[in-house]
């Protein structure tokens, strides 16, 4: 073990004796926990960490996790920890990361990420929500959709356009949006699962105070794409344990029910066993290149690898139980915390996985991102780059 | 169980530039396609270069058998450059030789520096985990019997013979000097490197181990030889992508760079994420192989990802370039050779993948 490895334990060791998990409320605990800098050890003194290196927070979190102490249920806040939290640091005001990074940490504030229109998927710069400056405050007029978790969340992250006289890009900027503010309209939207984990998000004169802008007015394209790269690299840095992901609930299926192996089916299971076995290896690779520095581009790999394997297993899952593969757990409207593909029958997994190559980014945008940014091969050809957003066709 | 390490340290690259920088001075490819109709298929020099002043020939070897005492992680980045350069050395037999010497606790000393080659007689397609060979029978220390697709034969100077003698199964060591033993080379697919059959009539043969040691040992030297393909597979598959990704940046149809289409971008993106993933599933056998930390399965692993992967980029290599790639004077036939016959080296990836469902308790129907 290194020498920071060795202190930081002791920090971690000195903490605990002063707040004992059995004792301690856990929200108290929490914020203590941050307040010492132990909650994102590479962030910054006096924002939840101690500007430590990138991958000592595993000794942290494993050193917590082994005194019993409570998490932050991170599940229940994908898009604050994995996207709001570092575009703030890196964007935000000192009074900004002041105010939202804590109870973001904590998971006292839920975040949502409001970038997706109807008429603006892929090409997000096309969006057309207009934000207009009145005094101290922008007005909001727009139409979001795709909002997973607007129903839980009390803050979202938001583009709109300031300036419908420049180019797509230019006229972008970003703020952060009070979900609770006037004129915010959440509807819940049904997805092929049956359930809501995504919603419409109506945007009707909502006020937002320039003090809640993040990044210089136009400058909204540069901060959400540093938004998308964190998106990226939290899909796809994540590394489960061999057989940790929806490979291992085929391969449980596999060993529990030998009178429905095939030979076919058990290649099948082999060549998918492999693959996965080859993306989790691929992020910790690229988990092991961030630790000293190097951002690894094997981001984008292992987000398209996942995306391609994850539905590739779940269509296995339902072939392999035969006419059990015909039935489906529960078709009951609800609006659930977080997404888990874990927790639910084969169906459901075959069907919410279908979204794994849509959401964060189409396998073909990313398939384009990697030839362009990675090889180095020619831009797509654009037709609206330096014309004025207000005359391009919609 | 700790993570594997799948990056490349610092001396690690150092080895790599050397090992490159040599390669590309002595075999570019249009001296490659030069040698490899000729009576001289192979490049001694250069790999006398290569395994005596460089040292590459010592790295599997432990110090206390006079060797460098590096690992497979160090072979492993010489395998990729190796590959990179599809360069006609008898690589792949030297380290058969050398892991199964090893294995037995014999120093390999003159293999290690160069100055003799050697390989094991098995069948190049044999896997690691297949059952001692029984085609040589050995009477006393003579060897009679018949090897077909042994690797590096036709250049090699010492052969390590699994044989069947009194004891049971054996591992010998014959001089292809020796009377009795007969070398027939076949006509490859892969020109950059060859094969033969190795016939033996009462050749005679020094043991070196027998029994359960000399199974283990074999099963070693094929175990590493084989780990260490995968990395000449990624190597391979990413000169391919790199090559490629160049012409597609040069090559104008239709008034554009044919890099500028989709349906070729995408294909080379798809192709990037494989060699990514190639090139983590092959460091993840080198560095268990180098720390004996479960590199069965490790191994198995790497070869039914990176012995598809090699082959799909030799082919996209070859159809991305269209017609030129169809020519005997461009290098595309001299890695889809070599990627072809590598796939089926040491057994095709469904052998790999049905080892696997043993390994990881995935039984069949
Ligand atoms: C489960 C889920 C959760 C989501 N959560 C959120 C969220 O919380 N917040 C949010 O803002 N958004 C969210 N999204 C939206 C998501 O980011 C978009 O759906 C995605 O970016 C694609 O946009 P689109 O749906 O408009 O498809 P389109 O952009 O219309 O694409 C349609 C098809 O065309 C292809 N295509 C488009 N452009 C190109 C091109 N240039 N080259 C090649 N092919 C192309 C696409 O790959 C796709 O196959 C979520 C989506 C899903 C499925």
């Amino acid at each position: 073990m290194t020498a920071d490895a060795t202190e930081i334990r002791g920090r971690v060791a000195e903490f605990l004796a002063a707040h004992d998990p059995r004792s301690t409320d856990r929200l108290e605990f929490l914020r203590a926990r941050f307040d010492a800098g132990l909650a994102w050890v590479h962030f910054p003194a006096g924002l939840g960490g101690l500007g430590a290196a990138r991958e000592l927070q595993a000794v942290v979190d494993t050193a917590f996790a082994e005194a019993g102490a409570p998490d932050n249920q991170p599940q229940l806040n994908v898009i604050g920890l994995g996207m709001a939290g570092p575009t703030i640091l890196r964007f935000g005001t000192d009074e900004q990361r002041r105010r939202y990074l804590r109870p973001l940490w904590t998971g006292e504030e839920t975040w949502c990420q409001l970038f997706s229109e109807p008429g603006a998927g892929s090409d997000l710069a096309a969006l057309s929500t207009r934000a207009v400056r009145d005094g101290e405050d922008w007005v909001v007029d727009g139409q979001k959709v795709w909002t997973s978790l607007a129903h839980r969340a009390r803050w979202a992250i938001l583009v709109a356009r300031s300036d419908p006289d420049q180019p797509k890009h230019k006229g972008l900027s970003y703020f952060i949006c009070d979900m609770t503010a006037p004129g915010v309209e959440v509807r819940p939207l049904r997805q092929i699962t049956g359930e809501a984990e995504f919603n419409e998000v109506f945007l009707t004169g909502v006020r937002i105070p320039d003090s809640q802008r993040l990044g210089e007015v136009g400058q909204g394209w540069q901060v959400a794409m540093s938004t998308l790269m964190n998106e990226r690299v939290a899909i796809g840095g994540r590394t489960p344990p061999r057989e940790g992901g929806m490979i291992g609930e085929a391969a449980e299926a596999w060993r529990a029910n030998p009178d429905k192996r095939t030979h076919g089916l058990h290649d099948r299971l082999l060549r998918l066993w492999v693959d996965a076995e080859a993306t989790r290896l691929t992020s910790i690779r690229l988990r092991q290149q961030l630790a000293i520095g190097e951002p690894g581009p094997e981001g984008s790999a292992v987000k398209v690898s996942f995306a391609e394997q994850n539905q590739a297993i779940t269509g296995f899952e339902l072939e392999f139980q035969g006419e059990a593969g015909l039935s489906y757990d529960d078709w009951t409207f609800r609006q659930p915390d977080f997404a888990s593909l874990t927790k639910r029958g084969a169906g459901f997994r075959y069907l919410r996985a279908k979204g794994n190559s849509i959401e964060g980014g189409t396998t073909e945008i990313l398939r384009n991102v990697i030839a362009e940014r990675i090889l180095g091969l020619p831009q797509e050809i654009r037709t609206d780059k330096d014309r004025p957003w207000k005359e391009l066709p919609r | 169980m700790s993570s594997p390490d799948l990056l490349y340290s610092e001396l690690e690259e150092d080895l790599r530039a050397t090992v490159r920088r040599l390669l590309r001075d002595r075999c570019d490819w249009t001296a490659v396609l030069a040698r490899c109709e000729t009576d001289e298929p192979y490049d001694l020099a250069l790999w006398r270069t290569l395994a005596g002043e460089l040292g590459l020939g010592a790295l599997l070897v432990p110090e206390e058998l006079g060797g460098a005492g590096a690992s497979a992680r160090e072979v492993a980045v010489v395998a990729e450059e190796i590959g990179r350069a599809v360069a006609p050395v008898p690589f792949l037999g030297n380290v058969l030789a050398t892991a199964a010497l090893v294995a037995c606790a014999e120093p390999p000393a003159e293999l290690a520096d160069g100055s003799r080659i050697g390989t094991v007689a098995v069948g190049l397609t044999t896997p690691p985990q297949a059952p001692f060979p029984q085609a040589v029978k050995a009477d006393g220390s003579a060897l009679t019997g018949a090897v077909p697709a042994v690797v590096d034969l036709e250049v090699a100077d010492l052969v390590v013979v699994p044989a069947i003698d009194a004891d049971g199964p054996a591992l010998y060591l014959v001089d292809t000097s020796a009377a009795g033993v007969t070398r027939t080379p076949t006509t490859p697919l892969d020109l950059t490197r060859r094969f033969g059959t190795l016939d033996l009539d009462g050749a005679p043969g020094r043991r070196l181990a027998a029994g359960a040691e000399a199974e283990r040992a074999l099963r070693q030297a094929l175990l590493t030889a084989a780990g260490m393909l995968a990395s000449e597979q990624v190597g391979l598959a990413q000169h391919c992508l790199d090559s490629t990704v160049d012409y597609a940046k040069t090559r104008y149809q239709f008034g554009r760079q044919i890099g500028s289409f989709q349906a070729v971008k995408h294909r080379l993106a798809d192709l990037w994420v494989g060699v990514s993933s190639g090139r983590a599933v092959a460091r993840n056998a080198a560095d268990a192989l180098a720390r004996d930390t479960e590199p069965e399965l490790a191994v198995a692993i790497a070869q039914a990802h990176c012995s598809d992967l090699v082959v799909l980029a030799a082919e996209e290599h070859l159809q991305l370039h269209g017609g030129i790639g169809m020519t005997w004077e461009h290098p595309a036939h001299l890695y889809l050779g070599r990627a072809k016959s590598s796939q089926l080296a040491f057994g095709i990836a469904e052998t790999h993948r049905s080892r696997i469902g043993e390994l990881a308790d995935l039984p069949t129907p």
